[in-house]
Formats: C-alpha cells, sequence, structure tokens
C-alpha cells in the first residue's frame, strides 16, 4: 500500500508552493483582478522556465514526461494561491486534447510550444448555456475546411494563441462518415476570428466569446473520435481542476483558522464559539473528503483509464462542493469585511464558483457518476 | 502512487485469506448490508462470537499486533488491517463488539499494569475468553465525561465505590471493567479523578439492561454500591485518572472509521432501480442520482482517506489527523442511506417484518441503529471539538468549571 505521493512529487510541490508564496502573494492576483493585464506575465515566464507546463508531457514533445501526478501536486499549489495564470486552458485542457486526439505529427508540431509557455492554447466547446460536453447539440460548424460559429465563454481566450474547437463536420476529409462533432484546430490570430472579451464573475480567470466566420480549420484526429476523446479531455482535466479546488479551499480554510483565533467578539476569539469552530470543522471535513476523492483520481489518470470516469466525476464534485463551501464561509466567518472589495474573501469565493462552472457544472458530472456506478454494478 | 500489497503485506493475506477460507464460508449479500454490529442484542449469539475470536487466537489472527509473549502475533496494525479487510468477505460472527474494549483494555494493562495483571488477564482477554466493558458514563456525564460523579474512596489498603454508570456495553457478560471514578471532589474536575480495573463478578455491583430503540439490549445501567476494589487495581496515580482515559479513547475513535459500506451504496441503486416515482424507474429521478452521487463521494472520501491511513502503517508511521473525519462522516452517512432507502420503499418502508421487507428488514433495523453512531464514542458535537481544537488549533470553549473545585460547580 503506497497511496501517497512520491518523495520527488512531494520536493516538487514544496519548490512549487515556496515560489508561488515569494512571486504570487494575493496582491499579484489583486492586480490582475483590477485589470492590469489578462494574467500574470512575469510569473507565466517563470513556471515556464521552471518546465512546470510541461511536466507531465511526454520528453519527445518537449515535456518532462513526469507523469499526471507531478502535474496534480503543482495544480494544488496553482489553486492555492490563485495564481492568474492560463496553465488550466493550455495544459489541462488544450495540451490534453492534442495528448487524447492528436497524432504524432501535431503533438510533435504543438506540444513544445505549450511546454515552454511561448504558445497558449484553449479549448472552446461552450455555446452559452449548453454545456462543454453536449457534443450532439454543438451548433458551430466545419465545411471545407472552414469554420463558422460562435463560442463563449472561452476560457482565456483573449490570450490564447490558438484554440481547439468543438464542431460539426459531414467530410470524409475531417475523418467523419456521417455527421460527427469533431476536434479542429483554429489559429485564433488568423482570419475569420473576432474575439471580445467578456466581463466575468472571476477576471483572474477571464473569459471571451470568440466568433469564427469562415476561419481555417484542420480536425484533430479523426472528427469520428472526437466526442469520446473530448469526454476523456473532460475527465483528466476535472481531476486537474479538482487539485487547483482542493489548494484553494485549504487556503480559504486557513484564512478562516487564522482569523477565528485572533478576532475577538464577547470578550473571547471567536473560534472558541462552537458556531463557528463546527463550521470549521465541517470545512476541514469536507476539504479531507475532496483530497481523498482526488487522490484516488489522480492515481486512476496515470494508471486506471477504466476508473477514471467514476473517480474524475468524484473528485470533481467533493472538490466543488468543498471550495464552494469553504470560500462562503470564510467570508461569513470574516463577517463585513468579507463583504468588501478590499478583503480578500472574495477572490475565494469568485475563484471557487468559476472553478465549478468551468468544465460542466456539477449536476453533469453527477450524472456521470452515477451513471459510472451503475456501470460498475452491470460489470 | 499504488494500491498493491508490498510483498510481505500480499504474502501475510494469501495467508490469511487461506485460513478464512478453510474455517468459514463466504458472506451473504444480506448480511453484507449489516453495519451496525455494536448495536445489537450480543446475548445469543456470543458462545459463537467467543469461540471464533479463540479460533483466531489459536491460529495466530485474533492479536495481530500484541507481542508474542502474550499470546499476539507480534505483527503490525498494518496486517491487523488486512486481516479485518479479509474477515469482512467471510460470514463469521462479529467479534468487534467486545473486541475493541478488550484490545484497548490489554494494551493499557502491557502499558501500566502490573506483572501479576499483565499475566493473569492479557492473554485470557485476547482471546476472548475474558470481557471486559468500559464503566466510563454517568447519567450527569457523558460527552462531559470528566464531570463523573461516582465516588473513590480510600480504606485500607483498597477504595470503596458508590455510584452509577451507564450505557456500559456488554456489562451483562463482562468479567471485567475499567472505571473511572472521583477520590477528590474537593479540587477541579479533571484533577479529582482515578482510574481502576474492577472485577464485574464482584459484590457491590449490579447491571440493569436497558431496551434500545432497536429493541434490543447491549447497553446498561452499572449500579456501584460498596463496591471494593483493592488498591492493586488502581491504574496511574491517585488523582491522575483523566490522562489514562484519554489515552484509552484515543484508539477507539479510529476502530469506529473501519466500515464497509461500499455494499449498502451498490444496494440502493438495485433498489432504485426496482421502485418507481412517477411511473418511470426511480433511479431516473435527478434527485434520487443527486442522492446517490453525494453518498458515494463521501463514501469513498472516508475510504479513500483510510487508505492514506493505512500507508502511514504500511511505512510504520503514525497516520495523519484527517483519520479524525471517519466517526463523523460516517455515522450521519449510514442514517442519511438508511432512510433514504426507506423513502424509496415507500410505505412499505414502514414493514419489518422479516417475511415481507426487502432484505429481510435489514435496512429498518439499520435506520433504527444508527442513531448509536453519531453518539457513541464521542457523540457528532465532541467529533467537531476535536477536529476544531486538536486540529486546527483553535481555542477551546471558555469553560466556566475551569480552576473550580468539582463540588462547587453548579449543577453538580
Amino acid at each position: 500500500m503506497d497511496f501517497d505521493f512520491s518523495p520527488e512529487q512531494k520536493e516538487i510541490q514544496h519548490q512549487a508552493a515556496r515560489l508561488l508564496t515569494e512571486q504570487c502573494d494575493l496582491r499579484a492576483v489583486r492586480r490582475v483582478l483590477e485589470g492590469e493585464g489578462p494574467y500574470d506575465r512575469a510569473l507565466w515566464k517563470q513556471v515556464a522556465e521552471l518546465g512546470w507546463l510541461g511536466v507531465a508531457m511526454p520528453e519527445e514533445c518537449g515535456g518532462l514526461g513526469l507523469g499526471h501526478g507531478t502535474l496534480c501536486v503543482i495544480a494544488e499549489e496553482l489553486g492555492r494561491a490563485l495564481a492568474p495564470l492560463p496553465v488550466s486552458s493550455s495544459i489541462y485542457l488544450a495540451a490534453e486534447a492534442v495528448l487524447q486526439a492528436g497524432d504524432a505529427q501535431q503533438r510533435g508540431e504543438l506540444l513544445p510550444l505549450l511546454a515552454s509557455g511561448e504558445r497558449i492554447a484553449t479549448l472552446a466547446a461552450a455555446e452559452g448555456m449548453r454545456s462543454a460536453s453536449a457534443t450532439e447539440q454543438v451548433l458551430a460548424r466545419v465545411e471545407a475546411g472552414r469554420l463558422s460559429g460562435t463560442k463563449l465563454p472561452v476560457p482565456d481566450g483573449m490570450v490564447a494563441d490558438w484554440a481547439v474547437v468543438t464542431a460539426r463536420t459531414t467530410s470524409s476529409a475531417d475523418g467523419c462518415d456521417a455527421e460527427c462533432t469533431g476536434l479542429f484546430l483554429v489559429e485564433l490570430d488568423g482570419p475569420g476570428v473576432r474575439r471580445e472579451a467578456l466581463q466575468c464573475l472571476d477576471p483572474t480567470r477571464p473569459q471571451a466569446r470568440i466568433v469564427f466566420d469562415a476561419a481555417p480549420a484542420r480536425p484533430l484526429g479523426p472528427a469520428e473520435g472526437g466526442a469520446a476523446a473530448l469526454r476523456r479531455v473532460l475527465d483528466r482535466a476535472a481531476v486537474l481542476i479538482a487539485f487547483e479546488q482542493i489548494g484553494g479551499a485549504d487556503a480559504a480554510l486557513a484564512m478562516s483558522t487564522e482569523y477565528a483565533k485572533i478576532r475577538h467578539a464577547f470578550g473571547r476569539p471567536i473560534g472558541s464559539f462552537q458556531a463557528i469552530k463546527h463550521k470549521l470543522a465541517d470545512m476541514y471535513t469536507r476539504n479531507q473528503l475532496a483530497r481523498s476523492n482526488a487522490w484516488y483520481a489522480a492515481w486512476a489518470l496515470d494508471a486506471s483509464p477504466d476508473e477514471l470516469p467514476l473517480a474524475a466525476a468524484a473528485a470533481r464534485i467533493a472538490a466543488s462542493d468543498a471550495y464552494e463551501f469553504a470560500a462562503k464561509e470564510t467570508i461569513q466567518t470574516h463577517g463585513g469585511i468579507g463583504a468588501t472589495w478590499e478583503g480578500d474573501m472574495h477572490l475565494y469565493y469568485r475563484r471557487a464558483k468559476a472553478l465549478m462552472l468551468g468544465l460542466d457544472s456539477p449536476a453533469h458530472w453527477r450524472q456521470r457518476l452515477v451513471r459510472a456506478l451503475e456501470d460498475r454494478l452491470a460489470a | 502512487m499504488n494500491f498493491n500489497d508490498t510483498p510481505e503485506e500480499a504474502a501475510f493475506r494469501a495467508e490469511a485469506r487461506a485460513w478464512l477460507a478453510a474455517n468459514a464460508a463466504p458472506r451473504s449479500a444480506a448480511s453484507s448490508l449489516l453495519v451496525n454490529q455494536e448495536t445489537g442484542d450480543f446475548t445469543e449469539e456470543l458462545p459463537r462470537a467467543r469461540a471464533w475470536q479463540a479460533r483466531k487466537f489459536d491460529a495466530g489472527f485474533g492479536a495481530i499486533y500484541f507481542p508474542k509473549d502474550v499470546g499476539g502475533r507480534g505483527g503490525t496494525s498494518m496486517q491487523n488491517m488486512i486481516f479485518m479487510e479479509e474477515e469482512a468477505r467471510f460470514d463469521v460472527p462479529a467479534t468487534n463488539h467486545f473486541m475493541i474494549v478488550n484490545r484497548g483494555c490489554c494494551a493499557l494493562l502491557l502499558k501500566r499494569g502490573s506483572a501479576a495483571q499483565q499475566r493473569e488477564l492479557v492473554r485470557a482477554s485476547l482471546r476472548g475468553d475474558l470481557i471486559w466493558c468500559q464503566l466510563f458514563s454517568e447519567p450527569g456525564a457523558g460527552s462531559d465525561l470528566a464531570g463523573v460523579r461516582t465516588r473513590a474512596e480510600r480504606d485500607g489498603d483498597a477504595w470503596i465505590v458508590n455510584g452509577q454508570k451507564i450505557w456500559t456495553s456488554n456489562a451483562h457478560l463482562a468479567d471485567w471493567g475499567v472505571l473511572i471514578a472521583r477520590n477528590d471532589p474537593t479540587v477541579p474536575k479533571h484533577r479529582g479523578l482515578t482510574f481502576f480495573i474492577v472485577d464485574m463478578k464482584a459484590e457491590g455491583i449490579e447491571t440493569r439492561p436497558i431496551k434500545q430503540l432497536t429493541g434490543g439490549s447491549n447497553f446498561n445501567e452499572v449500579f456501584l454500591e460498596n463496591l471494593r476494589v483493592p488498591d492493586a487495581c488502581r491504574i496511574g496515580e491517585v488523582g491522575e485518572g483523566w490522562k489514562v482515559v484519554i489515552a484509552f479513547l484515543a484508539g477507539e475513535r479510529s476502530n469506529i472509521a473501519i466500515k464497509e459500506l461500499q455494499p449498502l451504496i451498490d444496494s440502493l441503486l438495485r433498489l432504485a432501480r426496482q421502485v418507481s416515482i412517477d411511473g418511470r424507474p426511480a433511479i431516473e429521478d435527478g434527485g434520487v442520482r443527486e442522492r446517490i452521487a453525494s453518498f458515494y463521494i463521501r463514501e469513498a472520501g472516508v475510504r479513500y482517506t483510510v487508505q492514506r491511513m493505512l500507508t502511514a502503517l504500511s511505512r510504520n508511521e503514525e497516520p495523519g489527523p484527517e483519520i479524525a473525519i471517519g466517526k463523523l462522516v460516517l455515522g450521519t452517512l449510514v442514517q442519511e442511506m438508511t432512510a433514504f432507502a426507506l423513502d424509496l420503499m415507500q410505505a412499505h418502508g414502514m414493514v419489518m417484518d422479516a417475511a415481507h421487507a426487502p432484505f429481510a428488514g435489514v435496512w429498518q433495523t439499520e435506520w433504527l441503529g444508527s442513531v448509536v453512531d453519531r453518539l457513541g464514542g464521542g457523540t457528532d458535537e465532541i467529533m467537531r471539538n476535536v477536529i476544531g481544537e486538536r486540529i486546527l488549533g483553535l481555542p477551546e470553549d471558555v469553560r466556566v468549571d475551569k480552576g473550580v473545585p468539582f463540588n462547587r460547580i453548579g449543577g453538580a
């Protein structure tokens, strides 16, 4: 039994935590919140140089080949620091899509530039209130190598150089006999692409609206396998984002605990009141349940594709619940200051909700989880 | 990261499995739903349970992490966990309801008892030949255990004990008990306590069963009237009994966390397929699916938290504090899952009649019994205090009785 991260992974996590404590305190997060830029460019450069972005990519694609477990522990620290970086878009989503759906040539061409941080990419799947995974409802279409349609919200859509886009096609040239939804690569600085920044809940996780009008698009692997590849990408990204969520939830708990020890009311620290103490104990409990589910999913990510759908759904639901609870109760624990712009508590409140919504909402994942349980029972 | 046994663990598991297969039959689907093995009435079942414990002990599986010179295996906590995992697949009598306390008492005697006590009591208790009970809670002192009022007064080389204990599991079956009593009411409550072991067959002990809401009786009231306890049965110094209690209870909480609830989840899924809501199978109902998902993430969350604990044990390290969530989460979870199963059965959920209820009424029985898990071994509220204070380091509540002599505390 060795249900733990390796000493090497723990060391990398420790280094990541140290760097982010030094380079990405909440003032750095606020600079992005207040519109100084869509992400922290200096920090992006640093994490790219340290190899974090390519940590799970194969060596032949410019990565370090250390596996997804190592990316998980880095994700936890990025989440804890609320790092305002396009890591989830470029690495958990776009790079995973290339790994899951692309051919050898596409991997060799695209991944090294993502691993080095020279290029940023994203996944453009959602079309308004239609969920990312509802591939049969996609309206965007590719005809004769040209994509038309509107995608929103697209995470980091203003800073991405290219996107993996879901679109319908009927063309055998795209690798599709009948009509199907495939994955396509589109240059976002190219012709036929218009994009605008959207005001959103968490400006440190910015979103864009992108209108494609006969934009050149090439298939990322055969279109027929697109829907299945997308499901795998969503499962994998769900695990990585679960680690960001447990990092953030732990940071919120730490902030609340610290405050509950020093803030006095009625002549004593508020943390001595059971109303506060039990709330924080519940926060701790949810965080631990989320952590244990996430660890299992981290294991399944590299070791057991069969168990991944169940493990990823459980990790996503548990981590979403834990972070949302920790963030809202952190505001409650702080009282009035929690409702101000100046107080930092709303940074967690915004991020928790953004991470919860960004990759299909919890209701979808609950469906997936119960379906996986039914499959297991039938097996 | 992997879930595989080390070669040594795998060898032990194979040995345990082979022995179990040769000595017991596999478990049935209905019996795997019985989770509250500690809340039933064991009087009838006891001879079989003791025989099974003795058989395990004689084969080297009954006291795995105890030293060889008291009849143990000299093994590890990890081996004990492996054996429990394997044993759960077989239809064998439950022994935990007396062995958890027996093991706790033996561990205490090995640390703090006299050579004579160790010689006479430990081996027999590990084999299940002797049964122990905990004379701790009182009508006026449950969560606030240090508020016990049972008096122990010195009389030469013995103590005279008077008072009443309650919620004492197995007292009616026990040969020995561990007792916390007040030797000095004039000092603050934690300081005036002394810890003893008592012979349950001695004169001055009267045990009365309490009928539980399940209809069974495993708890008792125990009346102590001029009970004479030799000073040789004192464990720890006079007035230092609270420290002994704390060390003793720490073991109980981690024991409760290890419950196998996966069969309940699978069984709920099956039930939700059988019954219908508004003309469609209940399993297709969004609300039903949402509840099942919520049960699963908590069940799996605790299960993998236990795996983290086992990893520490496997490395001979101390498990982390996160295991404290196990009892808190599972107590509520069993209550919610069983209540939900009854909801799915609609009016039929009221029927406990073994001939007519699904699974012979086991869901109903478990629903009734589930209240006990949220109370015993530290209530949910006490567990939240433990997490808040010991793990998060929050300040303790203002205690109006702090530093006040016990006999001056209001309500005492």
